[in-house]
């Protein structure tokens, strides 16, 4: 019954559908160029880019400006000098409380955070996914019914339980701790997307494996895995700006030592104390925000993909 | 799917699909422990009246009575109730709009789609802190505009109490319509093409096309697309933290921030599980009867 809602998310692909093109006169079409209906789709269209743009545009712009220059000016016009210090600062020696050694702190946590959840992570819900789709046993529906209505549960609800449980566990507060919660909020999704893939894979394969004698984790690393390659990358793009991204997690299950770096730049900005470098603040917020938009624009269409998948994740 | 025949007179039932039982501890344990015994849990404690640490002495409904007389708790209701109807609306309408200009077999879509989705793909904590920057009253938006000439044009948004939690809207939409867009487009582009061509032929004008035909056609799309919005609203904390951290006074506070701040630095346990608990009524609200639609009535959407 599940299928429904991941059959359904996982739909955007939005390949123009080809017997939509070729159906129905060929040739080139006598298509007058300036239109009125043309003028009016295309005009919006760049007016909303224009103001998607806008604060990537004066993000960069306020950026690359000395404070002397956003003091007098307008934050929409262009530096008229050019300088990389805000950049500098921001990285190396923007101050949080008592530190003064920049975002670098953050990033560098956050690089620690992201990678291990990222990878645990995916590994226990392929395999959970695989043991749901070709192994199903008594109640693991139930289990899965459970984990997945667990999505929609408002995070603050679940925050304290495992406080103490990462407390028992002695491992509150540290990179572990964040690592393990990490891997639980992301199981419900990544699960389905698994599970979803994986039952779809025709049967055939996994039966004359099992002929051939092969068990659990032979068929999942010998024939699953190497055929699942483009839905480890679509939960890769998912989880590394999901991680990435995460600000409640951060300040509730780690020490200011592990802050991320989301966690890191609110703390610069949103400082009360000194003078507000907004050239500085800038640049940190770029920083902070290049790594997934280096994964979205690199990964284009497989991000569409993993978002509406995702989706559900809110 | 999976056919395996079950042997179901064997011995030694638990032994079978040993490594898949195994395989699936990790789950299990997510599900039942957490997931359903920390929601329990929770629960329990909201009729505490725990303060820096969890006790079990119980006050019946104690918290809620003080939940409910508390101004910033109202205030926060009244804020998640404005922001989350107001960006419900704006949301699905810009995203439809927008999705509609995008299945006019335009050139450059891809472009477009990238532009439109990139908000999605920050961090609402940088989504909060550029446009804490983009309407700064000193620099920003207000102060281009009086420096065009009009010069008693006020739009601040993040230091007037009255509509603060506009301001936020502002930055959630730029951040959630481009994938509402991406929902759309994609339901868009599952209805059939014969439906248009007859829809021509007919001589119905495309407005009336979208209006009568194809948004019920998509009644399935939107009500997903409504439950993603939904689930997300009530969530909202890190973009009122980043631009506003609640301010000015109280006037932007959110649910998940009361419940922060009342767990980890009021340390009053007792009124973080209470407002919680409200949190996850208010979702149940919403997914209940959309997963009672969805799945309880045994019947498949299209």
């Amino acid at each position: 019954m599940l299928n429904l809602v991941a059959n359904n998310s996982m739909v955007p692909e939005h390949d123009a559908v080809p017997g939509r093109i070729t159906a129905g006169p060929s040739g080139r079409k006598p298509r007058r160029k300036l239109s009125r209906r043309n003028i009016i789709v295309y005009g919006t269209l760049i007016v909303v880019a224009l103001y998607y743009l806008l604060p990537l545009y004066v993000m960069i712009a306020t950026s690359l400006k000395g404070m002397p220059e956003i003091r007098v000016g307008n934050i929409f016009a262009p530096p008229l000098e050019i300088t990389f210090e805000p950049w500098v600062k921001a990285w190396a020696e923007a101050c949080t409380g008592l530190n003064c050694d920049g975002l670098s702190r953050g990033f560098w946590n956050s690089v620690r955070i992201t990678v291990p959840s990222v990878i645990i992570s995916i590994a226990v819900a392929s395999v959970n996914g695989y043991a749901l789709a070709n192994w199903r046993f008594k109640g693991a529906e139930l289990f899965f019914t459970i984990l997945v209505v667990g999505a929609f549960i408002p995070y603050q609800v679940m925050i304290y339980p495992i406080v103490i449980v990462l407390r028992e566990m002695g491992v509150y507060g540290t990179l572990t701790g964040l690592v393990i919660v990490h891997t639980i909020f992301g199981m419900p999704i990544l699960t389905l997307l698994f599970r979803n893939y994986f039952a779809g894979l025709p049967e055939e394969l996994f039966k004359a494996a099992r002929v051939d004698g092969a068990g659990f984790w032979t068929i999942y690393f010998k024939i699953m895995l190497p055929m699942s390659l483009p839905i480890f990358v679509v939960a890769m793009i998912l989880q590394v700006t999901g991680i990435w991204n995460d600000f409640l997690f951060g300040v509730v299950f780690t020490r200011p030592e592990y802050y991320p770096m989301t966690v890191q730049l609110n703390n610069i900005v949103n400082s009360v104390q000194g003078v507000k470098e907004y050239n500085v603040n800038m640049a940190a917020t770029i920083l902070t925000g290049a790594v997934p938009l280096v994964v979205y624009f690199v990964s284009g269409r497989l991000f569409v993909r993993g978002i509406a998948a995702g989706a559900v994740k809110g | 799917m999976t056919a395996l025949t079950r042997g179901s007179g064997r011995p030694n039932q638990w032994l079978r699909n040993l490594n898949a039982k195994i395989a699936s501890i990790p789950m299990i344990l997510t599900a039942v422990v957490i997931f359903l015994g920390g929601t329990i849990w929770t629960v329990v404690y909201s009729f505490t009246n725990s303060k820096l640490l969890p006790r079990l002495s119980f006050v019946g409904l104690d918290q809620y009575e003080r939940l409910w007389a508390a101004p910033r708790w109202i205030i926060s209701i009244q804020n998640l109730a404005v922001y989350g109807f107001l960006s419900l609306i704006f949301s699905l309408v810009i995203g439809f709009v927008l999705a509609a200009l995008m299945d006019q077999k335009i050139r450059f879509e891809n472009t477009f789609r990238t532009i439109m989705l990139y908000p999605f793909a920050l961090s609402f904590i940088v989504t909060g802190l550029v446009w804490q920057w983009l309407l700064n009253p000193q620099f920003g938006i207000q102060s281009i505009v009086r420096s065009l000439g009009w010069t008693s044009f006020s739009f601040d948004p993040l230091y007037d109490a009255d509509i603060v939690i506009y301001g936020i809207l502002i930055a959630a939409l730029w951040q959630g319509t481009g994938l509402v867009m991406c929902l759309m487009l994609a339901g868009l582009r599952g209805i059939d093409e014969d439906i248009w061509k007859a829809a021509r032929v007919d001589g119905i004008p495309m407005w009336k096309t979208y209006v009568l035909i194809i948004i019920p056609m998509m009644r399935g799309v939107f009500i997903t697309t409504l439950v993603i919005i939904a689930s997300g609203i009530v969530k909202v904390y890190d973009l009122v933290v980043a631009q506003t951290s609640g301010g000015p006074g109280i006037a932007s506070e959110v649910p998940a921030k009361y419940v922060y701040d009342y767990m980890f630095q009021a340390q009053n346990l007792g009124q973080g599980f209470a407002a919680s608990t409200m949190m996850l009524i208010t979702v149940a609200i919403i997914i209940v009867p959309w997963a009672y639609l969805e799945f309880g009535g045994g019947r498949k959407r299209a």
